[in-house]
């Protein structure tokens, strides 16, 4: 970057950050944090300035918090405004073109073209979408404007509520609607919840959990139709029964948003693949749900949809873009942290439990609804889920962190 | 030119991604209830108590400048 500015001194260098989400915005505060003075233009294509998501299957959609109210700390003087950023929202990146370093928008069915000599992507993920024949009523989560229409039905308060998908936006939302008094089907394609996520064992608890509250939880059975007038009215599921149900919500699983790359030359493979220190092209660097990067941590390319790593992949991107060449650049690998909150029960992960070869509990007991739990892989421990119980997380992390072996780790927690 | 940490306790969730940042300032016990240890750090622990803002998932953290 330093050898652009001074090959440009007449005119400001310029970044681009597609995508005005949480890692966008991050992205923009750490490139201004590190002295950045050149233009920064941050594309979304949704309206709103960057809105937190998690509180959209949660405290939104309960009700409780007004749409305004979805909080993202901006650390700057002044705030998001004190960024300096030239907000292009209502903009959907359509094209990418490496060779001239141009991002092309479509502003309200104009095309416009936005000249770069720093590209941060950050357009995260979609939805999938399951056939609805045309159903009002069926809905996935992903945006504020998702939210709002889902708690409008829920708000006619409906006879049955069915949610799709048994993941963490599933389940949030399925608690949410028991807490709003509301009946909920649960339904889950696969034999057991969230399985690659926590295990077997943490999945089935997750059922429970469920139960206890009063949902319908069905497992190893998915959709085969929807069925209505105008607006849904049953669900036709794939063993021949049928839930009825006025409101549905489809949680099963994200789409990285990488179509609009096509052709750009970047390699897109389940995301916007990247190197080990976020940089996915010549003065490109990827961030969020739509990256995918190796990791040395989890043995090969990984994509990770959490919070967290909007944060922090965020920042990384940032820096990533700002170092220059001749330099060691900083490989991105974090230990993945994610956490979901279900009733009055908080669970935390930290590191990766898929694939292990054991999980063991260390403090307290399923039984309470209260503990942590350690995974191994091979002989080191991998990840800890804890559910209400954060400070054991923050104890557990550096284990997972330094790739303590299990006897090190039972050592440290006995 | 100090500086106060000031934790919206309504917003709290006890995630205690400020404690894993800055242990000396923020602390999650085991009630689950965060409390914070030092109000005014010293200037040389701000870089640690930014990042604790920046990573708290509910932005239930500000740093008050006096």
């Amino acid at each position: 970057m330093q050898s652009d500015l001074r090959a440009t001194a007449r005119r400001r260098p310029s970044i681009v950050i597609v995508g005005a989400s949480l890692a966008g915005l991050r992205a923009a505060e750490e490139l201004r944090r590190r002295g950045y003075e050149g233009t920064l233009t941050v594309v979304g294509d949704e309206p709103h300035l960057p809105y937190d998501r998690p509180p959209l299957s949660k405290q939104v959609l309960a009700g409780e918090w007004d749409p305004d109210h979805l909080p993202l700390t901006v650390q700057s003087d002044g705030g998001i405004g004190g960024l300096d950023v030239d907000w292009r929202l209502g903009a959907r990146a359509t094209d990418l073109d490496l060779a001239t370093k141009t991002v092309e928008l479509d502003v309200a069915g104009r095309p416009e073209r936005l000249g770069f000599d720093g590209l941060v992507i950050a357009t995260g993920a979609t939805p999938r979408h399951l056939p609805t024949d045309g159903l009002d009523g069926i809905h996935t989560l992903r945006t504020l404007d998702d939210c709002l229409a889902i708690r409008a039905g829920l708000d006619g308060t409906p006879r049955r509520v069915v949610v799709v998908g048994a993941g963490f936006v599933g389940a949030e939302v399925a608690a949410t609607c028991r807490a709003r008094g509301l009946e909920v089907t649960l339904l889950e394609a696969l034999p057991v919840p969230m399985e690659r996520a926590i295990g077997a064992e943490m999945g089935s608890l997750m059922a429970d959990i469920h139960r206890d509250h009063g949902v319908d939880v069905r497992l190893g059975v998915g959709v085969d139709r929807f069925e209505g007038g105008a607006r849904v009215e049953r669900v036709h599921l794939a063993d021949g029964t049928t839930v009825e149900a006025d409101v549905v919500v489809v949680g099963v699983g994200v789409v990285p948003n990488t179509g609009w790359l096509e052709g750009s030359g970047l390699t897109l493979d389940n995301g916007v693949v990247c190197d080990a220190t976020t940089l996915a092209a010549p003065g490109v660097v990827a961030a969020g749900d739509v990256a995918r990067w190796t990791s040395a941590r989890f043995g090969g390319p990984i994509r990770v949809e959490h919070w967290d790593n909007a944060v922090d992949m965020g920042e990384h991107a940032a820096q990533r873009l700002l170092t220059d060449a001749v330099q060691d650049p900083v490989p991105y690998d974090p230990v993945p942290w994610f956490w979901s909150d279900q009733y009055d029960r908080k669970v935390q992960l930290s590191g990766i439990a898929a694939g292990a070869d054991e999980v063991q509990v260390v403090d307290g007991s399923l039984e309470e609804r209260r503990f942590a739990a350690i995974y191994r892989r091979g002989d080191r421990i991998t990840a800890v889920l804890a559910m209400n119980r954060p400070r054991l997380v923050v104890k557990c992390k550096p284990l997972v962190a330094q790739g303590a072996t299990w006897a090190e780790a039972l050592a440290a927690l006995g | 030119m100090g500086y106060r940490v000031v934790v919206d306790f309504d917003l709290c969730e006890s995630n205690a991604r400020c404690m894993e940042a800055a242990p000396e300032v923020f602390e999650v016990r085991d009630d689950d209830f965060l409390y914070v240890l030092i109000e005014e750090p010293p200037e040389e622990m701000r870089p640690l108590v930014e990042e604790a803002v920046r990573r708290c998932p509910k932005a239930a953290i500000t740093i008050a400048e006096d």
